[in-house]
C-alpha cells in the first residue's frame, strides 16, 4: 500500500513515499515562492525515484508552513504531530524531539508510546530559527551548507553577545572587521543558536533520548553545540535524513488512514 | 559663571551639549564612528565650535551613553537613565514619564518632580521597538526615516503586522510590496507596530502624566501619534531643543549641579 507525506517549509519542500511500513523514496527541493508548486515538484521527484505515478498513492498527508496550499493531499496535519510521529518511528527510545526549521524552532516531548505529552515552539522571534544562520551566512559570504564544516576548523572561542538576529548581524560584521577568523565566528554563531534553542527545550523539561531534526540538524556544529547547551547528548536520527522527518511523519499518519 | 558640558556617545550617534548658566550655548549630533573616543572628540569639537569656545573653558564635563568609558576629556561618567531623566525634566518640566527611543534601545523612565529616577526599564536585547527597527524597514521601503514618519497621517488604512520581530516584519513588507499595497499603508503599519512594541515596555513602569518622548525616534510624527492612541495619553512635544540631545543635555545639567555644589575641575 503506497502512501505519501509532504512537508512544505519556508526554505525546502520534502516528500516521503512509503510502501506499508517501508520508505521507498524521498526527495528534498528548495522551496519556491508558491507552496503548491513546490509541493507538486517534490512529490513528482520522489515518485519518479520510486518508479510510481500519482494514481498509485492511496492517501497523502501534508504538513509544514505551506500545508494549506498543497493540492494533492487528503489531509493536513500539524508539524508537531508529524515530527513526533517520524522520530518515534525511527527511534522508539526518543523522548524529546528538537526541530529547528527555517522559520521556527520546536521542542516536543513524547512518551514511550509515541504520544505527545508537551511541546513548545518559537515562531515569534527569528533568533533560534534557521533564519538566524541563513542571515549570518549571507553577512559572512559563506554557503549555509558549508557552515558546519567550516566551524570544525575553529581554534579560538568567540561568544556572540547578542541574541537578536539584527544586533548579532552587526556584531558579526564588527568581528569580521576586527579580523576574527570566519571559522571562529561561525562556531560562535552555532553556540548562539544552540543556546537559544536549548533554553526553549529546557522550559518544558529535557528528557532522554534527545534527537534533533530539521535542516539545521545536518549542521554538525549546531548539533554538537546543542549537546553542550543542554548538557546532555543529542542523538542523530536513525534511518532517515533529519530534514525529512516531518514528511516521514506525515506519510506515517497517512498510513494510519488507510 | 559656570560653563559645563555633557557628552553622550551612543551606538549610532554621538551628542554633545555646552551649557552656560542653564542655557544651551552649543550642541551637536554626529554619526558615531567605530571608535567611541573619536566619536566623543568629534561631537565635542562640533558643539564647541557652535558655542564659540574651547575645551579649556569647560569647567566640568559628564559623559554618558554606551561609549562613556572611552571618553578622554570628561570628569566623570553617569548612567544614561540618570542623564535622560535630568535632560527630559529640563526640556519638559512637568514630565513624569519619559519614553526614550534610541538607535539600538528603548527606555521608559519614571521620574519624580525633581527629575530623580523612580523606576525604569530598558530594552536593548531585541531590535524591535528601537530605532533600528524603523531604520531596517525604511531601507526595505526605500524611503528616508523622515518620510516614514509622515506616512501615518497620509492613510486611514495602515497594515497590521503579524509579527513584531524585525526579521519577520521585514519579510512581510516584501510580501506586501509585491502584493501592491501602497507605501503609505505599509509605512503607517510600521509606525504602528513600533508604537505597540514601545507601549508594551512603557506600560510596565506604570505611566504617569505628563509623558514626554526623547531620542531620535521622537522626531517620527507617526510613531508619536500612534503611541498616544495606544497608550491613551497625550505626549508632550519637546520644543526647547532637539529631543535627540536629551541624554547629553542631562549630562551637562549634572555637570552644572557639580559646579554649583562647589566641585570644579
Amino acid at each position: 500500500m503506497i502512501v505519501a507525506g509532504c512537508d512544505v517549509g519556508s526554505l525546502t519542500a520534502k516528500a516521503v513515499i512509503l510502501n506499508d511500513n517501508e520508505i521507498i523514496a524521498t526527495a528534498v527541493i528548495r522551496a519556491g515562492t508558491k507552496p503548491e508548486e513546490s509541493a507538486d515538484k517534490v512529490l513528482d521527484k520522489a515518485l519518479e525515484r520510486a518508479g510510481l505515478a500519482r494514481t498509485d498513492i492511496r492517501f497523502a498527508v501534508g504538513t509544514g508552513y505551506g500545508k494549506e496550499r498543497i493540492s494533492f493531499v487528503n489531509k493536513s496535519e500539524s508539524e508537531i504531530s508529524c515530527h513526533a510521529k517520524g522520530a518515534w518511528w525511527c527511534m522508539p527510545s526518543v523522548r524529546m524531539v528538537i526541530d529547528i526549521g527555517g522559520q521556527d524552532a520546536k521542542a516536543i516531548k513524547i512518551d514511550e508510546k509515541g504520544n505527545i505529552s508537551r511541546y513548545i515552539y518559537n515562531d515569534k522571534c527569528a533568533s533560534g530559527t534557521g533564519r538566524f544562520l541563513e542571515i549570518m551566512a549571507d553577512a559572512m559570504g559563506v554557503n549555509l551548507e558549508d557552515m558546519g564544516d567550516l566551524a570544525e576548523l575553529s581554534t579560538e572561542q568567540i561568544s556572540i553577545s547578542n541574541q537578536c538576529v539584527i544586533f548579532a548581524e552587526t556584531e558579526v560584521v564588527s568581528l569580521i572587521n576586527d579580523r576574527k577568523k570566519p571559522q571562529d565566528i561561525i562556531n560562535g554563531l552555532h553556540h548562539a543558536i544552540a543556546n537559544r534553542v536549548a533554553s526553549l527545550a529546557k522550559s518544558i523539561g529535557v528528557e532522554q533520548d534527545i534527537v534533533m531534526t530539521g535542516g539545521v540538524a545536518k549542521n554538525r556544529g549546531v548539533f554538537q553545540a546543542l549537546s553542550k547547551g543542554l548538557g546532555l547528548p543529542v542523538k542523530a536520527l536513525e534511518k532517515i535524513d533529519p530534514q525529512l522527518n516531518g514528511a516521514l511523519g506525515a506519510a506515517l499518519l497517512a498510513l494510519e488512514h488507510v | 559663571m559656570s560653563r559645563v558640558a555633557g557628552c553622550d556617545v551612543g551606538s549610532l550617534t554621538s551628542k554633545a551639549v555646552i551649557m552656560e548658566n542653564n542655557k544651551i550655548l552649543g550642541w551637536s549630533i554626529i554619526k558615531s564612528k567605530s571608535d567611541p573616543e573619536e566619536s566623543a572628540n568629534s561631537a565635542m569639537q562640533t558643539a564647541l565650535e557652535k558655542a564659540g569656545c574651547t575645551l579649556d573653558s569647560i569647567q566640568y564635563c559628564v559623559g554618558t551613553g554606551y561609549g562613556r568609558d572611552r571618553i578622554s576629556f570628561i570628569n566623570e561618567t553617569k548612567s544614561e537613565i540618570a542623564c535622560h531623566g535630568m535632560g527630559a525634566k529640563w526640556l519638559v518640566p512637568s514630565a513624569r514619564t519619559i519614553i526614550d527611543i534610541g538607535g539600538q534601545d528603548c527606555k521608559a523612565i519614571r521620574i519624580d518632580k525633581d527629575g530623580v529616577v523612580e523606576k525604569f526599564i530598558t530594552n536593548d536585547k531585541c531590535a524591535s521597538g528601537t530605532g533600528r527597527f524603523l531604520e531596517v524597514m525604511a531601507k526595505v521601503l526605500d524611503i528616508g526615516l523622515d518620510e516614514l514618519g509622515d506616512m501615518t497621517e497620509k492613510t486611514e488604512t495602515p497594515i497590521t503586522f503579524a509579527s513584531m520581530c524585525t526579521v519577520w516584519a521585514q519579510a512581510d513588507i516584501i510580501k506586501y510590496i509585491n502584493s501592491g499595497y501602497s507605501v503609505e499603508d505599509i509605512g503607517a503599519g510600521i509606525n504602528a507596530a513600533m508604537a505597540k512594541r514601545v507601549a508594551m515596555l512603557a506600560n510596565t513602569v506604570k505611566i504617569e502624566n505628563d509623558v514626554c518622548m526623547t531620542g531620535g525616534v521622537a522626531k517620527n510624527k507617526g510613531v508619536v501619534s500612534t503611541l498616544e492612541k495606544v497608550l491613551g495619553v497625550r505626549i508632550r512635544r519637546v520644543r526647547k531643543a532637539d529631543p535627540q540631545i536629551a541624554g547629553a543635555l542631562g549630562a551637562a545639567l549634572i555637570s552644572q549641579s557639580k559646579i554649583n555644589n562647589g566641585g570644579s575641575k
